[in-house]
């Protein structure tokens, strides 16, 4: 019988990747940028979150919480960043057509 | 099968792939892209005799592992340097590859300096 | 070892994969995409081979600014015309794929063949470290058993940024590097822009500081450094420096210099190019580690940026 905590990590961990794989499946069958862009920064974050969560139980110490979540919040904080460029990219705010030259969808 | 000897025979198919890539795309870019293949794939067979070296308490020997990091810096600077060759090239001719222009097809645009 | 058998199998397949995808892809910026993934995976890779400060400089430099410069490269080129395109013959791909087959049997071969039990260092490395004063092997072979080679690296760097600066055309030369574009102002880049670089700069030094006794080091934090400048330059909020400027240029050479200063000092104080005097490896490490990382920081940034453009009176970008 394992620990409470290997047990919480290996739930919180099978939880998060299952919302990875979520998120990519709505990359590979949403229909335009736009909506796999949601797919992939919501469900990329919490999952990222579950798995961080899992990990928690087995660092010792307090430095390397902190150093979990301070990843965590990184990937949210580059993740945002990158969907509001990619999103600018395709529909921009201004009304103007979208750049030429961009890459593709 | 150890992981050692798996990711050495991957390493032996980058380094095949990527020589198949530098042989046959007519881009210089995707020749470069070919050729980080290749250098990744020989820094994965040091790799993997860092592994298989293991002792003393450390994971792996640490001279080949120390040898992997000055190549990964080396083939940095070497990828910027062909990138901005090629960027270079693109200015000045318009070509994108290295062949030479075959008879009876049009000069590729060509761009002055400002 | 039954557990992990299955990860490492998955990983290779993903990593042949993705290999796969950066050659057979018939767009260069998919390409560039493919390789960037592939990186973070090959460093994934080097993890489990157990050399972590490998996979460090694997997704750092090999994945990240690597990727940054073929994508930036990928997006800047002209597209080739049709006839620049064609493949070769049908016959010629078919002997280079028996070459490649030929040459990927000969070095998995190698692999199987390798020595059994296998020749190491480590033990001879691990005897000596005590008196280095640090803790991580790695570090301690890149700055003391085979500090020379680091020492010739670093002054690769050098080179191989005047070799990207004599590209320019001689209207340019004084102006200021210019493949790194902006972006327009008020967007999500800038934001980001002016809230990381703090902590980055503060992860880039504790890599270089920790490097002493655990995986990181000099390379590692030189190239978050580096990142979080390229990631103010492409906000905007800062120009790239004149290639004249004097500043930029004692700060690339001042990590060379003070390495061979060192070694050189070793020749009077320890009898030996780059020998340390007894007592004083761990400080004289740490002064070459701290000048390095400011020098390769400043040298990858400006490999990225690029050869020097002429200043043009608009701000141009298409």
């Amino acid at each position: 019988m394992m620990p409470v905590q290997d047990i919480f990590t290996v739930a919180a961990v099978t939880l998060g990747s299952l919302f990875f794989l979520a998120g990519t499946v709505g990359l590979l069958r949403f229909p335009d940028t736009l909506t796999r862009l949601h797919a992939l920064t919501k469900a990329d974050n919490l999952g990222l979150g579950l798995v961080v969560l899992g990990l928690l139980p087995q660092v010792s110490s307090p430095l390397g919480w902190i150093g979990l979540i301070a990843v965590w919040l990184l990937a949210l904080l580059a993740g945002a960043t990158v969907g509001q460029l990619v999103a600018g990219a395709v529909r921009p705010p201004d009304g103007t057509p979208a750049q030429r030259g961009n890459p593709p969808a | 099968m150890s992981e050692a000897t798996l990711f050495g025979l991957c390493g032996a198919a980058l380094v095949g792939l990527g020589l198949y890539g530098l042989i046959c795309h007519p881009g210089a870019l995707r020749k470069i892209l070919a050729f980080n293949l290749i250098g990744s794939g020989v820094f994965l067979l040091f790799g993997i005799v860092a592994r298989r070296g293991a002792a003393s308490g450390f994971g792996g020997d640490p001279v080949p592992q120390a040898l992997v990091i000055t190549g990964l810096v080396v083939a940095f600077a070497a990828t910027a340097l062909a990138v901005a060759l090629v960027l270079r090239l693109a200015q000045t001719s318009g070509r994108t590859g290295l062949d030479p222009e075959r008879p009876g097809q049009p000069e590729g645009t060509r761009r002055t300096e400002s | 070892m039954s557990l992990t058998a299955p990860v490492d199998l998955g990983l290779a397949l993903l990593l042949l994969g993705l290999a796969v995808w950066v050659i057979a892809a018939s767009a260069t910026y998919r390409a560039a995409e493919g390789f960037i993934a592939y990186g973070l995976v090959l460093a994934l890779v080097w993890v489990r081979l157990g050399s972590v400060d490998v996979a460090l400089t694997e997704a750092a430099l090999g994945s990240g600014l690597t990727g940054l410069l073929l994508l930036r490269a990928a997006a800047r080129l002209p597209p080739a015309d049709p006839a620049e395109r064609a493949r070769p013959a049908k016959g010629v791909r078919v002997l280079a794929g028996l070459l490649c087959a030929v040459v990927t049997a000969g070095l998995a071969a190698v692999v199987l063949l390798l020595p059994e039990p296998a020749p190491t260092l480590a033990p001879a490395a691990a005897a000596s470290l005590p008196a280095t004063g640090v803790g991580n092997p790695v570090t301690g072979v890149l700055l003391a058993y085979r500090a020379v080679d680091t020492l010739g690296e670093s002054i690769v760097l050098v080179l191989a940024l005047i070799g990207l600066w004599s590209l320019a055309p001689d209207a340019a030369w004084g102006g200021r590097p210019g493949a790194l574009t902006t972006a327009p102002a008020g967007s999500a880049l800038r934001f980001l822009a002016q809230v990381l670089p703090p902590f980055g700069i503060l992860v880039g030094i504790h890599l270089l500081w920790v490097g002493a006794d655990h995986p990181g080091g000099k390379f590692q934090g030189a190239t978050v450094l580096a990142a979080m400048w390229v990631l103010v330059i492409i906000a905007g909020l800062r120009r790239p420096p004149p290639v004249t400027s004097r500043a930029t240029r004692w700060l690339v050479v001042v990590g060379s210099l003070i390495f061979v200063g060192i070694g050189a000092a070793g020749i009077w104080l320890a009898e030996a190019f780059l020998a340390y005097p007894d007592g004083l490896a761990k400080p004289l490490i740490l002064a070459i580690e701290a000048a390095l990382t400011l020098s390769v920081a400043v040298i990858l940034g400006l490999l990225l940026a690029g050869p020097p453009e002429a200043e043009r009176p608009t701000e141009r970008r298409s």
